[in-house]
């Protein structure tokens, strides 16, 4: 785990730290709180690929009796169509229990926070365009369109080619 | 996309107020302020009273003061008050020879017009407020 990963940061009664495979469990438990869909296999998965690894940052947030209730995955990305080396986005999930706690906009900052140490100057992520909840969220931390354009089509008889 | 007159005197209205929803001001003051006819925004000002987003104060200091929640009305809350950008038909004709033509291109249209709702949607008074203060340090 990054040392900035495992520096536990106060915010209020909770704090963030660097995720452990003891905590899958929770995470695929808020997950499916908020997608309906239990997923254990995808998160042990993701901590393996994100857990302690260079430039890939899996945060958890605790409240004061250790009990987990957010966490944020991101990673360092490199030269995917030209794009400079940058900060990448990808999961965030927040107990529906203990949203407008600042808790999200805490992981963000602190995913950020991990990013900038590990040296780029850009942070990125990919949303449903109807995915109104975590649009406004990463809005409302000062993210806006960037240079770059999702597309997609798709494969088999549906496809353009 | 080009906002029509009322909508933009909509927005300077909304976010001039909501920059501080305890303070009344009066739409003449909000007219002077942004160099917007006083009559036109005085329609404005009672749409958007309709739509509960300002309330009109009556008496000596009086005028309007924001009354919604500013964490959670969004540009589009605003923008569709005034203007028809919920995603439809472009219009191309989808009959006849140029059938193809007017399918391909309805759903380049429909593909704006969602990013352009999806962004409005997602973006609350209080981002934006936010936005105006980083930009001026």
């Amino acid at each position: 785990m990054s040392t900035e990963a495992n520096q536990n940061k106060n915010a209020g009664n909770y704090s963030i730290r660097g995720a452990r495979a003891t905590d899958i469990e929770a995470v695929t438990g808020i997950d499916a709180s908020i997608t309906n869909l239990s997923k254990p296999e995808y998160w042990a998965d993701m901590f393996a690929r994100y857990g302690d690894r260079e430039n890939r940052f899996f945060l958890i947030a605790e409240d004061k009796n250790s009990k987990l209730i957010g966490f944020i995955i991101g990673e360092v990305r490199t030269w995917e169509f030209g794009s400079q080396p940058s900060g990448w986005v990808f999961a965030i999930g927040v107990d529906p229990a203990t949203r407008l706690n600042k808790v999200g906009s805490t992981l963000f900052q602190s995913i950020c926070d991990c990013l900038t140490k590990a040296g780029v100057d850009t942070v990125r992520t990919m949303l449903a365009r109807d995915d109104e909840l975590n649009m406004t969220f990463f809005r409302s931390q000062g993210m806006m369109g960037g240079p770059f354009i999702q597309l997609e089509m798709p494969l088999g008889d549906g496809g353009g080619t | 996309m080009r906002l029509q007159k009322a909508t933009q005197c909509a927005l300077f209205a909304v976010l001039e107020l909501a920059k501080d929803p305890q303070h009344q001001i009066s739409a003449a003051d909000i007219a002077d302020k942004f160099g917007i006819s006083a009559n036109h925004l005085a329609k404005v000002m009672r749409d958007l009273a309709r739509a509960r987003l300002v309330e009109s104060m009556r008496g000596a200091g009086g005028g309007y003061r924001f009354s919604g929640n500013a964490k959670r009305v969004t540009l589009y809350d605003i923008v569709s008050l005034f203007e028809d950008i919920d995603t439809h038909d472009a219009g191309f004709p989808q009959t006849g020879d140029e059938a193809d033509i007017g399918l391909a291109l309805n759903r380049v249209m429909t593909e704006i017009e969602e990013i352009a709702v999806s962004t409005l949607k997602s973006i609350t008074l209080t981002t934006l407020l936010k936005q105006m203060e980083r930009a001026s340090l």
